[in-house]
């Protein structure tokens, strides 16, 4: 039964080309526990600077599940993700160089 | 005529890449804003620590209050997916409703701006001078201990943050205001299309116009979401 519910989904992302409500409530709920992670670690003491990786990937995490299923980039043509990831490298790269300018890492 | 047929109906004129133009515009855009927010927010990293004056992010940011704006705006990108599914299933009713949801939510999410905003600039330094805990305090409020002389049992001075304060409040306000700014504007546009739904403008075959706007609505959401992080949690974090 929970089989045919599955494949009754896909079958509708298959021929819409995009997720259903369903997926879409399934993404908000995961990135409302990311969030509500991201604010628990922050009160975890104990991390000291290892906070900075966790929270850093938990970021990603949600800003990839926005982009890929919000966004449609995971169902769209790939020269859209082409377009959005190139200024999200160049704003990254830019970042990066202002950062060593500054001598952020020394 | 053909060009005005094809539009009418949804679809896009001959194109080499075989993409609509106007979404690889958008995304175009897109990208181009990535750079915008990537230089505004290494900007704020870079002079992260680095005011003489206070107040700093651990005197005035309230990570609770900003969970719940966060929180917000990502369910605000929920309604507005659900907006555009509901327009390409043709239920324009369901669609008005959660495109109604997704602009409340992005005015609620500006009204927690405009009062953080607001909090910032009213910020005053208060000491309990009679029950005064020296490890609690912050190192802003630890550099006015020495006026709780005797006698004093309480210490209040206004200490507004704003964008001439420090290098902290100029590259905040800046950041989270050119944000806010995008919030702004896709309110102003979601609205748009809702107020042209009425009026019949909005139609499945011409989901084109909403899915433009949607894209320009979650970007502004994983705008914020960065934001939150480096800002926010690594603003007030201790040794970062």
């Amino acid at each position: 039964m929970a089989d045919d519910t599955h494949n009754q989904e896909g079958a509708a992302e298959v021929h819409t080309g995009h997720p259903t409500p369903m997926t879409y409530f399934k993404v908000a709920m995961i990135l409302s526990v990311i969030t509500a992670i991201e604010v628990a670690i922050f009160y975890v003491e104990d991390l000291g600077h290892g906070i900075i990786p966790i929270l850093v990937v938990l970021s990603a995490a949600k800003f990839a599940l926005v982009a890929m299923f919000y966004m449609h980039l995971r169902y769209d043509a790939k020269l859209f993700s082409g377009f959005f990831v190139g200024g999200l490298v160049l704003a990254f790269t830019v970042g990066i160089a202002l950062l060593a300018l500054f001598k952020f890492f020394v | 005529m053909a060009e005005a047929a094809a539009a009418h109906h949804g679809e896009h004129e001959e194109t080499t890449t075989g993409l609509n133009h106007r979404k690889l515009l958008m995304w175009a855009f897109l990208g181009s804003d990535c750079m915008f927010f990537g230089s505004l927010i290494a900007t704020y990293v870079v002079y992260q620590g680095k005011s003489k004056v206070g107040p700093f992010p651990e005197d005035v940011f309230s990570i609770p209050i900003t969970s719940v704006s966060t929180f917000v705006l990502l369910m605000s990108s929920m309604s507005m997916v659900l907006a555009y599914a509901a327009l390409t299933r043709g239920n324009i009713k369901v669609f008005r409703v959660w495109l109604a949801s997704t602009a409340i939510m992005g005015m609620t999410f500006l009204g927690f701006q405009v009062f953080e905003f607001r909090d910032f600039a009213n910020y005053k330094v208060e000491l309990e001078c009679a029950h005064l805990e020296p490890e609690k305090l912050t190192e802003f409020e630890k550099t006015f201990v020495d006026r709780c002389t005797e006698g004093v049992d309480e210490f209040k001075e206004q200490h507004g943050l704003t964008p001439r304060t420090n290098l902290f409040g100029t590259t905040f306000f800046t950041l989270t205001g050119f944000h806010g700014a995008h919030v702004t504007l896709g309110v102003i546009w979601l609205l748009s299309i809702l107020f042209h739904s009425f009026r019949g403008g909005v139609r499945p075959e011409t989901n084109l116009d909403v899915d433009l706007a949607a894209l320009y609505w979650h970007f502004v959401d994983v705008v914020w979401i960065v934001i939150f992080t480096v800002v926010y949690l690594f603003g007030v974090f201790p040794g970062i």
